[in-house]
């Protein structure tokens, strides 16, 4: 008997499917015509939306949301080149990606051919892995990697660029979810020796901490972490990507550490006698200067990816494993200590540096932190909030109250401006009975504002808050205390009528510059449909604070322009 | 301290890559790379010759293993091995310091390997202080060029590096 064929287009519509994709965010093009026309006929949604580089942060919303990987399409050359620093965006923060690209036909290949790219050399430093598909033969295989290789071990990003010719040719089509691939070998429980030592010292411990990462979250760890929480009585710190994994409005929970992380998160750290960090990578931007970081502290370090262990920082008990089953392990053996002195010591410290900001301003201005504590306020728990880079990302990072692992949405490791609002149009499709928020610059939201067209069509029901301060407004903190005060081209002159900007889209817009206002346009928001932008008209010199500057010890902190 | 990894590759497009990539943009410095076939169809060894501390070569191995690709790392300074390169050197041989190198080959237990009138072609292989002792003997002749494989190591005795 014959065995059916199967066009390469088809194999990946199916693939998809198999996978439990349900839908595709992408831009056509030339390269990637017969996959869009074999997606014509299929149940999958796909999303439209205005840049290539929305597509991947709007996947990326989606993946981080839902916990499955966000599919992106798009076509060669341009297509793919501007899909680069969304790819980017996911690998540093470690969110499960799978993107197809279309490519000129193979016989074209390396000829310079109209809208070619080689965009597996491109995105080799910024995927966990890509493929250049050659023959038809090769997808079903490629295809079960790349879903395989996405969602497992430390989560990433995985291209597959496939030749146009590639998607009309014809093989068999044997799909298999599992597949084995020899160089790839997670490793998910936690060695038993490592485990015991952690134990113990989480028994002989007096001033223990959780740092934790956004290793929880991709792992699903927070039943675990809080259980331990319980238990030991050990307070929590956790990163910007970590946010969420335990709840924001906890009595153990110290805040964020590092730049612009809590005071007593902090202190905490850098008088710690154990450090249990999970999770996390001890980047810059948390440990400050390293030579000081946590220079009392045992650190017992549990990561999936063992070249996090001693890269920056040396460890004591080094744990390779799955966040939430090394969790559970240590659980199952857990000796509390005694920790209520150094509890004492975390509530001095809370009661005497509460988070600054946000205080009413002299001149009747509105205050940023404040319009953050308001939107969080009236959000309740039900929502998700995404963030843009830059001032507004710290302010809502530091007030905005997150309870949930999965509802904060921020480009950590990159930092790249232009990733929110696209992230809160993935963030909705993955959840649309949730809130969601996009807070945002007027910056950072300019550089994916063309999406309102894809917001507005899909009605989507999105709150857009920019924190408007006429200023690319982190760089000029940087001028003003680095700089002299030297503004070198962080004003933004020539800002559009975000109002007027919304409605030409057909969404609705309004404006804040006091606090009835703010609180008016807030409440408008929760009762509107559709992507609603809201312009809060802030402070425009106000800064971060606390804050450490780069390369110092944690505890050296300027609190309002003063040193504690 | 200069360090022998042996890295067991699948026969990929783009692996070479992969890996050279990893050290340009980690910032690790690589001596010298020698790629070739295994007993197992389908993978590659390679040998990596890299300097730097402890700490930088525990990075090195462990962002090796990150790449998909890779199946094996494994130090073999750490270990007892042989290790070997292969060099092709020209130099000045006019008729009359013909029999002088000659010796210095034979010393070194080389091959004259090519002979024209004014030159010579010489194969030698050791290790590296062989290679840099038979170079400064032959610098008095002049030498015209150089071409160098890049390190081969194996372990001693019956250990093997597997590929699985």
């Amino acid at each position: 008997m014959k065995k059916k064929m199967t066009k390469g287009a088809a194999m990946i519509t199916s693939a998809l499917q198999k996978e439990g994709v349900e839908i595709i965010f992408g831009y056509p093009g030339g390269a990637v015509l017969p996959l869009y026309d074999q997606l014509y006929d299929t149940p999958l949604r796909h999303l439209l939306v205005r840049h290539e580089q929305a597509a991947v942060h709007a996947a990326d919303g989606y993946a981080r949301v839902t916990g499955r990987p966000g599919v992106v399409f798009a076509t060669s050359g341009p297509g793919a080149t501007n899909l680069v620093t969304g790819i980017a965006t996911a690998y540093m923060d470690s969110v499960p990606l799978v993107l197809i690209t279309g490519q000129v036909p193979g016989a074209f290949i390396g000829t310079d051919a109209f809208q070619e790219a080689d965009i597996t050399g491109i995105t080799l430093p910024v995927t966990k892995h890509n493929y250049l598909v050659k023959s038809a033969e090769q997808l079903p295989g490629i295809l079960s990697e790349a879903f395989y290789l996405a969602s497992t071990g430390r989560r990433g990003p995985v291209l597959i660029d496939v030749p146009k010719d590639v998607f009309d040719q014809e093989a068999l089509f044997d799909y298999k979810i599992e597949c084995e691939i020899p160089g790839y070998k997670p490793t998910y429980s936690g060695h038993a020796g490592q485990i015991s030592r952690a134990v113990k010292a989480i028994r002989a411990a007096k001033k223990p901490v959780i740092f934790g990462g956004g290793g929880l979250i991709r792992s699903e760890a927070s039943a675990a972490l809080e259980k331990l929480v319980e238990r030991a009585q050990i307070p929590v710190i956790l990163t910007l990507m970590g946010l969420g994994a335990y709840p924001g409005d906890s009595a153990l929970f110290l805040g964020m550490p590092g730049m612009h992380g809590s005071i007593t998160a902090n202190y905490a750290l850098s008088e710690a006698d154990l450090i249990i960090a999970t999770g996390v990578r001890f980047d810059d931007r948390v440990t400050g200067k390293l030579d000081s970081f946590a220079n009392h502290a045992k650190i017992i370090h549990i990561d999936i990816d063992p070249a996090e262990i001693g890269k920056n920082v040396q460890i004591d008990v080094p744990i390779v494993g799955d966040v939430k089953i090394v969790l559970e392990a240590i659980l199952n053996k857990l000796q509390p200590g005694e920790t209520s002195a150094w509890l004492k010591q975390i509530e001095n410290w809370q009661k005497q540096h509460p988070m600054p900001g946000g205080l009413k301003s002299s001149g009747g201005a509105l205050k940023p932190q404040q319009v953050i504590r308001e939107i969080s306020r009236l959000c309740g728990d039900n929502a998700i909030v995404a963030t843009d880079v830059g001032q507004h990302q710290m302010w809502t990072a530091q007030h905005f109250i997150i309870r949930e692992p999965r509802t904060f949405l921020s480009s950590g490791g990159l930092g790249t401006m232009g990733y929110g609002f696209p992230a809160s149009i993935g963030a909705k499709l993955a959840a649309p009975d949730k809130k969601v928020i996009c807070i945002t610059g007027d910056g950072s939201f300019q550089m994916n504002i063309q999406e309102l067209a894809t917001a507005v069509n899909n009605r989507l029901d999105i709150t857009i808050a920019i924190i408007n301060n006429g200023y690319l407004g982190m760089v000029r903190q940087w001028q003003d205390i680095f700089y002299d005060r030297r503004y070198a081209y962080t004003r933004l002159e020539g800002n559009p009528d975000f109002i007027k900007v919304a409605e030409a889209y057909g969404a609705t817009g309004m404006r804040a510059c006091d606090e009835q206002e703010a609180a008016a346009a807030i409440e408008l928001a929760m009762r509107e449909k559709g992507p609603v932008v809201l312009d809060f008209v802030v402070e425009p010199e106000e800064n971060v604070y606390p804050m450490v500057a780069p390369n110092r010890p944690i505890n050296d902190i300027i609190i309002g322009g003063e040193r504690s | 301290m200069k360090h022998v990894l042996a890295v067991l590759v699948e026969d990929k497009p783009g692996v070479l890559t992969r890996v050279a990539g990893l050290f340009s943009r980690r910032g690790f410095n690589i001596d010298n790379i020698a790629v070739g076939e295994t007993v197992s169809p389908g993978i590659s060894r390679m040998t990596i010759t890299v300097e730097g501390s402890e700490t930088i070569i525990e990075q090195v191995v462990k962002q090796l293993h990150k790449l998909v690709n890779v199946i094996r790392v494994s130090n073999l300074s750490e270990e007892p091995s042989v290790m070997r390169e292969l060099m092709l050197i020209k130099v000045n041989a006019e008729a009359g310091s013909r029999s002088d190198i000659q010796q210095i080959v034979e010393t070194f237990r080389g091959k004259v390997v090519d002979v024209s009138p004014d030159s010579m072609i010489i194969e030698v292989t050791g290790n590296e202080e062989k290679m840099e002792a038979i170079k400064l003997l032959l610098n008095d002749f002049g030498i015209k060029e150089i071409v160098r494989t890049g390190k081969v190591a194996l372990l001693r005795g019956s250990m093997v590096t597997r590929d699985s």
